[in-house]
């Protein structure tokens, strides 16, 4: 009896011991940090997150990782009209039909890829972001004018208008991630917006102004806070697509015309004309383009259900 | 008993004569979408509050008391909703008054608690942040000042170590500290009125005791008025100096707390009372319960809107005030009463007496 009691006694000191280290770690478990919690369990996004932590890296230490230079055209002889080198000794990945390293090119394309996916998504976020704030704090004829011109910008295909963009733009890699981040624009506002406005009449904005704050300070300080988590969620997502969409955009050949930056979509396009004997050119990029996009596409996707309202404990 | 001398105090302050802190008179809200029939939420309703002096709106789920108090704040949509009569806060009007006029006088001068303290408090700020916010809105404190002082007031409604909650997030507090944070929130200012909406709904019995004697202590203390919106008639019982029972948008009976417990003149105010469980009935007494809901009220215009689920009812409730809604009239000393047929004696055996409002 006494035995138990002690037993149960040791339990419940343990646990009032966790329960104590818990605000220790910082004060105040914040909404980023729980769900981030959530995220270290999921296996998902796990794989997810290693995957773009991994090519990430890639993209860093390019220089320290590339066996090679990746303009070096060190085995131009060895390629023949009809026969490429396929891997050998120095060169894992063979070369392509420059003789180039296909690795280092790989490596050093991540480089490309990876900030033209990043700037463009982030562009498209923010200016987004504002046309949806705009829209949902205002309401009335502002949300009107801003939600139809966002209709008019989604009712073109993406890809059409970032090909429009682009060739308006000249050919430079700016244009690119300008021509990107427009498609982006309206999904961001539109999600944005939608979820602005499903907070608007919630409680905690009735009692912001029943206690005489600011509109200003409710839409951007307790308002915007809490809409935000779809538009985190998405711009993983986006990050995906705006990676797809720049190999896109290089394999139709308006992609950076800067040679000395190798980029996957453009080795995509190159590896085209030696598709039937030298395939391989084409696989490695598309590979890594797909691999790329399914690690962003994973943690966005967990990221959605760490941050769901519905999980939260 | 010392919850019994106090009430007396108050009660007896609030006979002196003073200006009103608030006054509405004849306040309607219409609820009316373009091309729809409106919704009369509230008709006709009208009381005054002294400083100190406690006053309950008491009435079931839809009987207009929230929209009372929410026409009272400004903080109805103004879109689809039409407000009519008048509504002054120390004399001045507050009905027409524009957005800015109102976010200096809201926060400052009337605050009011709400019902959910969890949905009511930002999720992704802390505390401190919420309670600051206030501070520096309406009394310029910046900085540090603004943290002790947000400390100061934490810790005046009885939240313990309250450094600790102003960097904590709402989801960290239990409901009463919830409760107690908004409390805080909106004593920043010292408010000449307080309007509580169902403060203690979402709250377990012992926590709504201590946030009713926070609400007690702050009335006493500070002279604040304060409008107790609430379906909970333990809550008026313990708190309230003057009651008004609503029913259907429309002030029904309003009486000294100790007149309306000890003598319910109105059949619904009867029936208010005979659903209470007590503690002195044998076991196994079943409640009387009031029959049918809310949704079988008639319009004012027909009759009395409580007419269909009223025992004492007549004929000559529906017919002989066709064309014109039933008076509130004077009921004795300090009691209104908007009934044909009243209650007359002492309530029906079975029913709460006085001993409800000695609590």
């Amino acid at each position: 009896m006494t035995a138990s009691l002690g037993n149960r006694r040791d339990k419940i000191d343990a646990l009032a011991a966790r329960a104590g280290q818990l605000p220790a770690d910082g004060g105040g478990v914040s909404l980023v940090r729980s769900a981030f919690r959530r995220l270290r369990r999921d296996p998902v996004a796990i794989i997810g997150a290693v995957i773009v932590v991994t090519f990430l890296l890639v993209a860093l230490f390019a220089p320290l990782l590339a066996p090679r230079d990746p303009l070096e055209q060190a085995l131009l002889s060895q390629v023949r009209q009809g026969s490429i080198p396929g891997s050998q000794d120095g060169f894992p990945l063979g070369v392509d039909q420059l003789g180039r390293d296909v690795l280092s090119r790989l490596i050093y394309g991540s480089r490309q890829s990876l900030l033209i996916g990043v700037v463009s998504t982030v562009l498209g976020a923010v200016a987004g972001m504002a046309l949806g704030v705009l829209a949902g704090a205002f309401g009335g004829w502002v949300d009107t004018v801003v939600m139809r011109f966002v209709d008019i910008l989604l009712s073109i295909p993406g890809l059409l208008m970032a090909i429009s963009i682009s060739v308006l733009l000249g050919q430079n890699q700016y244009a690119l991630m300008i021509a990107i981040a427009v498609t982006q624009v309206p999904v961001f506002a539109r999600l944005l917006r939608g979820s602005m406005l499903a907070q608007r009449d919630s409680d905690y904005a009735v009692a912001a102004k029943a206690l005489g704050v600011k509109r200003s300070k409710i839409v951007l300080g307790h308002v915007l806070p809490n809409s935000l988590s779809p538009v985190i969620v998405q711009a993983t997502l986006s990050l995906a697509t705006a990676i797809i969409e720049a190999a896109a955009l290089s394999f139709l050949g308006l992609g950076d015309p800067d040679i000395s930056r190798p980029e996957w979509g453009a080795m995509l396009s190159s590896a085209q004309s030696v598709l039937s004997f030298a395939p391989q050119l084409a696989i490695y990029p598309a590979l890594c383009i797909i691999v790329v996009a399914l690690g962003f596409t994973l943690l966005g996707e967990s990221l959605r259900e760490a941050l769901d309202p519905k999980f939260r404990r | 008993m010392t919850g019994a001398t106090a009430y007396t105090g108050s009660t007896d302050r609030s006979r002196a004569p003073q200006a009103p802190v608030l006054e509405v008179d004849e306040l309607t809200v219409r609820f009316a979408r373009r091309g729809e029939v409106g919704t009369q939420a509230v008709d006709g309703v009208s009381f005054s509050v002294a400083p100190g002096e406690t006053v309950g709106l008491v009435g079931e789920s839809g009987c207009g008391k929230s929209v009372t108090s929410l026409a009272v704040m400004g903080l109805l949509p103004q879109r689809g909703v039409q407000v009519g009569g008048s509504v002054r806060l120390d004399g001045q009007e507050l009905l027409g008054a524009g957005d800015r006029a109102l976010r200096k006088l809201r926060g400052a001068d009337m605050a009011m608690v709400f019902q959910d303290p969890l949905s009511s408090l930002n999720p992704t700020v802390t505390i401190g942040t919420q309670v600051t916010e206030v501070l520096k809105e309406h009394r310029r404190l910046t900085g540090s000042k603004a943290t002790d002082e947000a400390a100061d007031l934490l810790d005046r409604v009885g939240i313990p170590d309250p450094r600790r909650r102003l960097s904590e997030y709402p989801h960290q507090l239990s409901g009463g500290m919830r409760q107690r944070a908004l409390i805080a929130m909106a004593l920043a200012c010292s408010p000449r009125l307080l309007i509580a909406d169902e403060p203690t709904t979402a709250l377990d019995v012992t926590i709504q005791a201590q946030i009713l004697e926070v609400l007690r202590e702050l009335v006493q203390g500070s002279g604040t008025a304060l409008v107790m919106i609430t379906h909970d008639l333990g809550v008026v019982a313990g708190l309230c100096d003057r009651v008004h029972v609503m029913y259907s948008g429309k002030i029904i009976e309003t009486a000294e707390r100790r007149d309306l417990f000890a003598r319910p003149r109105h059949p619904y105010t009867g029936g208010l009372l005979a659903s209470v469980p007590r503690l002195d009935t044998p076991r196994g007494t079943p409640l009387t319960p009031i029959r049918g809901s809310m949704r079988d009220a008639i319009p004012w215009a027909e009759g009395c809107a409580f007419a269909p689920r009223c025992d004492s009812g007549r004929d000559d409730c529906l017919t002989e005030v066709a064309g014109s809604t039933v008076p509130l009239e004077s009921d004795g000393s300090g009691r209104e009463l908007r009934c044909r047929h009243p209650l007359a004696g002492p309530p029906v055996a079975g029913s709460p007496t006085t001993s409800g409002a000695d609590r």
